[in-house]
């Protein structure tokens, strides 16, 4: 078996059970560090198809950002294991049934199409580094420079409406 | 010497990604704390993330990387604006309970 495989297999096989291990775990702190491992191990996927500018923004944004956001509200709300109920047995049964056709519908799919261009080659051109990406995203002509800038525009306006709904009210009727 | 995607095929990772957003589909049918469907679509967007990266490499183009940047960044947008309402429910409400939401029931 080529190396290649062998790590895909390992990282694949961290990733499917850490993901359902955050889903399945009780206590949402256990939840929020399996998720944690989840995108570290999706991190270590894009390393391997070499896409290392993506994996680096991964670990920053994903494992540094997103689940600070998630523990600090986590810890925020300061929930117990004892509120937290399942949901009825129906839902909890007709959840798995839907997994399991959405599943089977999904791999049956793509197990009867083949890709389109059947044979992958590569031409040994660099087509990932962080010099070529940054000239797709800003070049003058043909780049997204402007999806950019509103890339920018939306996580500034992210960013103030979070503040503004988390913010305290001073007259608070309660 | 192979490239990475002649020795694992792409079809690998269609079924892995496949898996991952059905996983986070699970989670969010499954679960009633509103964080931990939040946590279920963090895990669906990654799953198409992935697939991204992988077609990029597949077809030795570098844009797809590039929308997978912009969906990293309405990710952390929409997931700082949902945290928001959900500790401000959290306030009012007392519990994050998804089947508690019934305020905008029509």
């Amino acid at each position: 078996m080529p190396t290649a495989l062998l790590l895909f297999y390992i990282l694949s096989a961290i990733t499917l059970g850490t993901a359902f291990l955050a889903i399945y775990s009780r206590n949402p702190i256990h939840s929020a560090i399996w998720l944690v491992l989840c995108f570290f191990s999706i991190a270590g996927h894009y390393l391997l198809l070499n896409a290392q500018f993506l994996a680096l923004v991964h670990i920053i944004v994903y494992s540094g950002a997103i689940m600070i956001l998630f523990l600090f509200t986590v810890m925020l709300m300061n929930l117990n294991k004892e509120d937290e109920v399942h949901k009825p047995r129906v839902t909890r049964l007709v959840a798995v049934i839907l997994f399991a056709l959405m599943l089977g519908s999904l791999v049956l799919i793509f197990s009867q199409n083949q890709t389109v261009s059947d044979v992958y080659s590569t031409t040994g051109e660099d087509y990932q580094s962080i010099k070529v990406l940054g000239y797709v995203l800003l070049s003058e002509n043909d780049g997204f420079m402007v999806p950019f800038e509103f890339a920018s525009v939306l996580l500034l306006v992210g960013m103030i409406g979070a503040v503004l709904l988390s913010k305290k009210e001073k007259t608070t009727t309660k | 010497m192979q490239t990475v995607l002649e020795q694992i095929d792409i079809q690998n990772y269609i079924y892995l990604s496949t898996i991952l957003f059905c996983t986070g589909v699970f989670g969010v049918l499954y679960r009633r704390n509103a964080i931990i469907v939040f946590m279920s679509i963090e895990i669906m967007l990654n799953a198409v993330n992935l697939l991204l990266v992988a077609f990029s490499t597949f077809h030795q183009d570098a844009q797809g990387q590039v929308f997978v940047f912009f969906s990293m960044a309405v990710a952390a947008a929409e997931v700082a604006v949902g945290l928001a309402i959900l500790v401000s429910i959290f306030r009012n409400l007392g519990s994050i309970d998804i089947d508690n939401l019934k305020k905008l029931k029509g």
